[in-house]
């Protein structure tokens, strides 16, 4: 599939080099997946199918003006090519309107690329009977996800860069009863049933501690540990606006305070874009190449905000080839000291928090998030669980609690393949340990 | 999208290549997975019956979009952005206009043919102030509706720039909210989130059947409560209407081709019927209402929100604010969070302002509420009448695995609660 795609994408660009006029650039990118997508209920599939879906941009310049469109590609040359003409001559009528673009910066650098990663997936079907046939008599709930992505990006100076990537998310649950429920995952690039047997043992053997009598507690605060899971829900928060430039330069940033050094965090707190380890293509829809590595905050202090092309134009300085959003791809937050094997000893007493649910900021520019606790967060006393948590409501700024609050960091941390199907499946992972937190406020 | 069903068994298959091979591919597919899943099947389609209705629909437009040029559109949007940056501590702003044309065909082996064609306007505006660390936002993005430019005088948008602006620098300069327990009136623009929230999703059957309980959630209320539980005080009246001209999420059938029609989910304060179309309520055995729809071609279809509307009261808002001695008025939302099964919440708004002896009194920033959905709307009030009722939706409400955004809308009054938990921002 990838070379007839990639030999397409690659026909079409060059096309539209033939189509354009003597003073006309273009970009253009494609966003496709071929993907399986099973959901489970009651360890029953609840709905099956297959998704196969081609979007093409094209953005036309003309000086300073640029104009954009997309559609989702036919695989008829013929078709697609007379759309592409439409699209063109419509893109040129809205150029001859539209003010210019003060901010447009072009990827004038020709930094072509290839990048293939060719798994040895089980066929989706085949995973279907080992997932079904392991979980036989379990209320186990999720998705199962299958297929292969890729990304392409081409311009008019001669730039073609393609990604593409087979791999598998199943993201699930086993339920106890109510709202009490293990949560787990099983992702990557080679299908290994036995890795799958393993995860829903340790699932099943938590699901008797879901049976007990929740715990209860007051509003108040509290020592918690937060599992990477937990963490990276935090961090997921963060990258709305946290580690942007542009949000920096207006002013709008949730670490704004931490930008400007009126606050800071702990200094076991580093936190970096590391698209070098991630899975996420290392080029974007204009085609600028990512930096492998941006440092964001080390040791407690605000490094820099990762920065787009577009707002380097607008603020100046050296932009990361990051995207519009100037959200991370592949956040990495360090590992601390903390023994992950004495991470119950190390609590004592207070909330083992396996996931945070909903998070959303109660006060952004006090970097202040709210949020629940959710599936197997337990209650724990003298390094002992005794009892599922009933869920509870955090209230809490980041710079109390990833700041003097924060006892320490896992000293290993976990790697997460973000399972988001909003629109097409994501290709975000990330890197980050777990905490161990004091006096973390819970309100409701 | 093409949907197969196999004697128990259903799969689907949505392609982008509409071509005779790409489709057959596609057929193949969802053949494959309706086999698979028939195996042992968690809901056997062999005895649910597919829908023949014959139905079109059309968004209204009175004003089209192309009776204004692209230019003068543009022109329009810098005459607002110019209004908003009024003041040195405006650090951002923006003034938007989105439309979106969509036509959906349905049609299937027991004959049904419906041909759908809406057309969306949604106009944005934000508009941000900052002072040392401390930066406030106003803004106006929830006024969805179906329809064309004649949206944008019914909504005043043109004048809004001015007010928002001025808000803004305004509740910079205010105190936080304070912490305490007391009476909070809702504007429309943040009662939509709150019946969005607490109402619609909590009420959504395939969340109660555990369909989402691995992403979006279970909720608290179960098959049990229906017909009899005190969901609100009995001012609450609730109607599910994908029937209101001109609402984001209306509609002349859902998804599965059942015909829409407007019902109560909650009367008089009690719970009625859940958000559930014809599949899950073949699944639980119990009547529904039609919103069984997908976000495209792309996804399959499942239960969700249309229009959930709080109908309206007797009060008008002077009374209601009259009404209370010590108390908060907020207005539109900017910040969300509930738990998974739909009842501990907290949402922030945009801007609030106190209530003193029966009188709107200071301005205050940062404003939140916190409450539980089992109890919060038992303490419902006062609901105002339809002269200060207003309609707004939005295109952002997510669900499902795999995941997708749908268009939803949400009209109601301003509405009292009594003895809720406020609180405002850390410094």
């Amino acid at each position: 599939m990838s070379a007839t795609a990639q030999t397409y994408f690659n026909e079409l660009a060059d096309y539209i080099t033939t189509q354009i006029k003597v003073n006309e650039k273009f970009t253009c990118w494609l966003s496709g997946e071929s993907s399986d997508f099973v959901r489970i209920n009651q360890s029953k599939i609840r709905q099956a199918g297959h998704i196969r879906q081609d979007v093409f941009s094209v953005d036309l310049i003309v000086g300073k003006k640029h104009a954009e469109a997309s559609f989702r590609l036919t695989e008829d040359l013929e078709t697609d090519r007379r759309k592409l003409l439409d699209i063109l001559q419509s893109l040129r009528q809205t150029n001859d309107i539209l003010p210019e673009d003060p901010h447009l910066l072009i990827a004038e650098e020709v930094n072509s690329s290839e990048n293939v990663r060719s798994e040895n997936l089980a066929t989706s079907s085949n995973a279907m009977d080992s997932i079904l046939s392991l979980s036989e008599g379990l209320d186990l709930v999720g998705i199962f996800a299958q297929g292969e992505l890729y990304r392409a990006f081409a311009n008019s100076f001669g730039q073609r860069n393609w990604y593409s990537s087979s791999n598998f998310n199943f993201d699930w649950s086993v339920y106890s009863h109510g709202d009490k429920a293990v949560k787990c995952s099983y992702a990557g690039v080679e299908w290994n049933e036995a890795t799958l047997a393993a995860k829903l043992e340790d699932a099943k053997k938590l699901i008797p501690l879901m049976n007990h009598e929740p715990k209860v507690i007051q509003p108040g605060k509290y020592r918690a540990f937060l599992a990477p899971a937990a963490v990276n829900e935090l961090m997921s928060l963060l990258c709305w606006g946290g580690f942007s430039r542009k949000a920096q330069e207006t002013k709008q940033s949730p670490l704004y305070r931490l930008m400007t050094g009126e606050e800071s965090l702990s200094e076991k707190i580093s936190i970096c874009e590391n698209i070098a380890d991630g899975i996420a293509p290392n080029f974007g829809p204009q085609g600028f190449i990512k930096s492998p590595t941006v440092p964001l905050i080390q040791k407690g202090k605000f490094t820099q905000a990762l920065c787009s092309a577009r707002t380097a134009k607008e603020y100046g300085g050296e932009h990361h080839g990051a995207s519009g959003s100037e959200s991370p791809d592949a956040l990495e937050l360090a590992a601390g000291q903390l023994d992950q094997t004495k991470i119950l000893e190390e609590l004592d007493t207070g909330l083992y928090i396996s996931n945070l649910w909903y998070l959303n900021y109660s006060d952004r520019m006090a970097c202040r998030m709210t949020g629940m606790t959710r599936f197997a967060s337990l209650w724990v006393e003298d390094g002992t669980v005794q009892a599922p948590l009933s869920v509870m409501r955090f209230d809490e700024s980041m710079y109390r609690a990833l700041g003097k609050n924060l006892i320490d960091l896992t000293n290993e941390q976990e790697i997460m393949l973000d399972p988001g199907t909003y629109f097409e499946r994501s290709s975000s992972s990330s890197k980050v340990p777990g905490a161990l937190i004091k006096d973390m406020n819970f309100a409701l | 999208m093409v949907t197969l069903r196999n004697r128990s068994g259903s799969g689907y298959a949505g392609t982008s290549v509409v071509t005779e091979k790409g489709l057959q591919e596609a057929v193949q597919r969802a053949d494959r997975w309706a086999s698979l899943s028939g195996q042992d099947p968690l809901i056997d389609y062999s005895s649910l019956e597919m829908n023949s209705l014959k139905a079109d629909y059309k968004s209204r437009v009175d004003k089209s979009w192309d009776s204004s040029t692209l230019d003068e559109k543009i022109k329009l949007l810098m005459t607002i952005n110019h209004k908003l940056k009024c003041d040195d501590r405006i650090v951002d702003w923006s003034a938007g206009l989105t439309r979106v044309e969509t036509e959906i065909l349905y049609s299937n082996s027991a004959g049904a043919n419906i041909e759908q064609s809406f057309v969306f306007l949604m106009p944005s505006i934000r508009v941000f102030a900052n002072e040392g660390g401390e930066t406030i936002r106003r803004s106006f993005v929830d006024r969805c509706h179906q329809g064309g430019l004649e949206i944008l005088a019914q909504t005043q948008f043109h004048d809004r720039a001015n007010v928002l602006a001025a808000e803004a620098i305004h509740l910079l300069q205010s105190d936080n909210c304070p912490s305490t327990s007391c009476d909070l009136i809702l504007a429309p623009d943040q009662m939509m989130l709150q019946i969005h929230e607490s109402i619609g999703h909590p009420l959504e059957l395939d969340r109660i059947l555990g369909d989402e309980r691995n992403y979006a959630g279970t909720s608290f209320v179960t098959l049990d409560m229906l017909g009899s539980y005190q969901y609100g005080s009995e001012l609450l009246n609730v109607t599910f209407d994908p029937t209101v001209s001109g609402e984001l999420a209306s509609y002349a059938a859902d998804d599965e081709g059942t015909k829409a029609r407007r019902e109560y989910l909650i009367k008089d304060g009690i719970l009625k019927r859940p958000i559930g179309g014809k599949t899950s309520q073949h699944r639980a055995d119990i009547s529904g209402v039609a919103c069984t729809r997908a976000s495209s071609w792309n996804r399959p279809p499942i239960d969700r929100m249309a229009n959930i509307n709080v109908e309206t009261g007797q009060s008008t808002l002077e009374e209601l604010i009259s009404s209370v001695e010590n108390g908060v008025l907020m207005e539109t939302n900017l910040s969300w969070s509930i738990d998974d099964s739909r009842n501990k919440f907290q949402f922030g708004c945009e801007k609030g302002q106190l209530i003193q002896d029966g009188k709107l009194t200071d301005l205050v920033k940062n404003p939140g509420y916190r409450g539980v959905s089992s109890n919060f709307w038992r303490n419902l009030k006062g609901v105002s009448d339809s002269r200060s009722s207003d309609t707004y939706g939005t295109p952002y409400c997510g669900k499902g695995e795999p995941n997708q955004i749908i268009r939803v809308g949400h009209g109601s009054p301003y509405c009292l609660f009594s003895e809720i938990e406020v609180f405002g921002g850390d410094k």
